[in-house]
């Protein structure tokens, strides 16, 4: 049974628990201390696994030398538009794909299933001569459009999972009383799929967020770089400046960690759904 | 009975062995599939469209770019090259050390992914105490982007200020400090133990779904008839979830082919290419401009990883086929 454990297994067990949570956060903990020190310290022997003084020197340097408050700006505007127009276009799509029979519906989710399986990166290039044809190159507008389309396959998937398990007689009920099928849709099903909705949300916008190739290959001008963009200028030049750097990635990190613990729950239950039943 | 009723399933108004209609009834439910068709088409239209045109379109011009000399540099010249773009990787000896670095890139990664994965998921299907939230707390390095994932490696690794070689010499294991990323043979293990570490999650919260799958009956019947721990766990649970095991372990392996942020972040595929993996030289390639040979690279990703794909799932068949 799988309730009797013998003592030394309980003792690998928490060991080996116990030493993985230590691994899994450390490469955390060693960034956060490392932008609390001062330059000095952070290049100085021995190191210091505890700072000696706690510093915001790097941060303020971080927006003294370089324009991060504008990458933060540009990261926040456009992950903001791109996962939440991508998100309402989603739920359609989701919707659609979960209630009704039709034809192609099995080629439509076999187009939104490869989009993840092929590399990307095959579409940089046209990409980049797209945007310039459309006058869109370095341009924030531009890279919400691309990420947009990014974003709707995976959240379709995991919006329609959610839909699934909502029961037809919900929306048939409203729609006996009434409604129009928008109606039910707004009035009714979104009421109850608020988690997974704001989670499918919380998915685009991280992920947008996080963006590099893309928006490295369009954004070119200072004023339009989005915080990857701007971070893969700093380590491309010759020497790392490690203290605002560690300073840059706690910005960049700690937003999206607070949101996952959010929607950490139900990104799992989207991820695991499909592949256990397949 | 007739061919009839047989060609006539799966569109349930227009069984043919349905009672006849009468003529009002039809228009009716005409009028309701054409409206439930104008919800379908405009429910999926935004979708649809963004998806093709910001999607499909670049990558299917993406492929006809292969087989044309296209780059940025010399736009006169765009002619057809056939397949010139081929021959000119194929020639080139850099290829065969970045597509070995790819193959030890992704089997060095996702076999300690896995094993580590797996011992997770076995143990935390166990309840207990804090258990919630230790999932929380091991869940978080997800929440990172593999580009930033290899930002703090990078620094980690540092030869001079790193912290791993400050650990290690602690433990007495290196006398002199290491300068990982500065040197071939041990950049390629730094940019492995970074992605190990990305990776175990997902095996770990795919393989505990897939545990929690199996129904406890079964391993009821496993102790009745005196089945000890370590035979449960080969004879039982792996056969139970060895199709999820495999289809996870498939998935794993097209990303993780397809994953070049670590590598970028952390040695932008120095020291002399000994950590360039394919995709991380085919988005240097597009950076300097030359979307004809990048275009190829990429169809020639996507045709290694088809062939992968089917000589796996057919190996996964066979050997199902021959268990039962």
């Amino acid at each position: 049974m799988i309730n009797r454990e013998m003592p030394a297994a309980k003792v690998v067990r928490i060991v080996f628990l116990g030493l993985w949570l230590v691994i899994s956060l450390f490469p955390l903990y060693w960034i956060l201390i490392t932008s609390f020190k001062t330059p000095g310290a952070i290049f100085s022997y021995p190191l210091t696994y505890w700072p000696e003084v706690f510093s915001l020197e790097n941060y303020i340097s971080l927006f003294q030398k370089s324009s991060f408050g504008t990458y933060v700006f540009n990261s926040l505007l456009v992950a903001t538009v791109a996962a939440t127009v991508a998100t309402f276009i989603s739920m359609l799509s989701a919707y659609v794909l979960a209630r009704f029979e039709f034809r192609s519906k099995g080629a439509v989710l076999m187009a939104f299933l490869v989009t993840q399986m092929i590399p990307a990166f095959i579409a940089l290039g046209p990409l980049y001569l797209m945007m310039v044809q459309l006058k869109l190159v370095d341009n924030r507008f531009g890279l919400m459009l691309i990420y947009i389309a990014v974003c709707i396959p995976f959240s379709t998937i995991m919006l329609r999972g959610f839909f699934a398990n909502i029961p037809d007689a919900l929306e048939e009920a409203a729609m006996i009383d009434g409604c129009s099928r928008f109606g039910a849709l707004f009035r009714v099903i979104i009421p109850v799929m608020k988690p997974g909705i704001i989670a499918a949300f919380i998915f685009n916008f991280v992920n947008c967020w996080n963006e590099l190739f893309l928006s490295v290959t369009l954004m070119n001008k200072d004023e339009n770089k989005t915080i990857p963009t701007a971070l893969n200028g700093f380590i491309s030049s010759f020497t790392i400046d490690w203290g605002s750097m560690s300073a840059a990635a706690v910005l960049t990190i700690v937003p999206t960690m607070i949101l996952f613990a959010f929607a950490s729950r139900y990104i799992v239950q989207g991820l695991t759904a499909g592949a256990v039943k397949g | 009975m007739s061919r009839h009723t047989t060609t006539a399933t799966g569109r349930p108004f227009t069984r043919a062995g349905a009672p006849s209609v009468s003529p009002q009834k039809t228009t009716r439910r005409r009028s309701f599939s054409t409206r439930r068709g104008l919800v379908i088409a405009a429910f999926m239209a935004p979708a649809a469209v963004f998806v093709a045109v910001f999607t499909y379109y670049p990558m299917l011009a993406g492929s006809q770019m292969a087989f044309r000399n296209w780059n940025l540099n010399n736009l006169t010249n765009t002619d057809w090259v056939g397949l010139g773009n081929f021959q000119k990787i194929f020639a080139d000896p850099n290829f065969y050390v970045i597509l070995g670095n790819s193959v030890v890139w992704v089997v060095a990664s996702i076999i300690p992914q896995f094993i580590i994965g797996f011992a997770l998921a076995l143990w935390l299907r166990r309840k207990f105490v804090f258990r919630g939230l230790y999932q929380a707390l091991i869940f978080f390095p997800w929440a990172i982007s593999g580009f930033l994932i290899g930002i703090l490696f990078r620094w980690m690794f540092n030869g001079e200020f790193g912290v791993i070689n400050d650990l290690l010499s602690k433990a007495g294991l290196i006398d002199a400090p290491i300068p990982w990323l500065a040197e071939p043979g041990t950049a390629m293990t730094a940019v492995i133990i970074a992605n190990t570490w990305y990776g175990v999650t997902f095996f770990a919260i795919m393989i505990l779904a897939a545990l929690q799958s199996v129904p406890d009956d079964v391993y009821e019947a496993a102790a009745l008839d005196g089945s000890g721990k370590i035979r449960t766990l080969f004879s039982i649970t792996i056969p139970y979830i060895s199709t999820t095991l495999a289809l996870t372990v498939l998935l794993r392996v097209i990303w993780i082919f397809n994953f070049p942020d670590i590598i970028w972040a952390m040695t932008g595929g120095g020291p002399a290419n000994q950590t360039h993996i394919i995709t991380t030289w085919m988005i240097a390639i597009t950076q300097r401009g030359d979307y004809g040979q990048a275009s190829a690279l990429g169809l020639i990703v996507v045709a290694i990883l088809l062939v992968f794909s089917a000589f796996y799932l057919m190996a996964i068949r066979e050997k199902k086929g021959a268990r039962s």
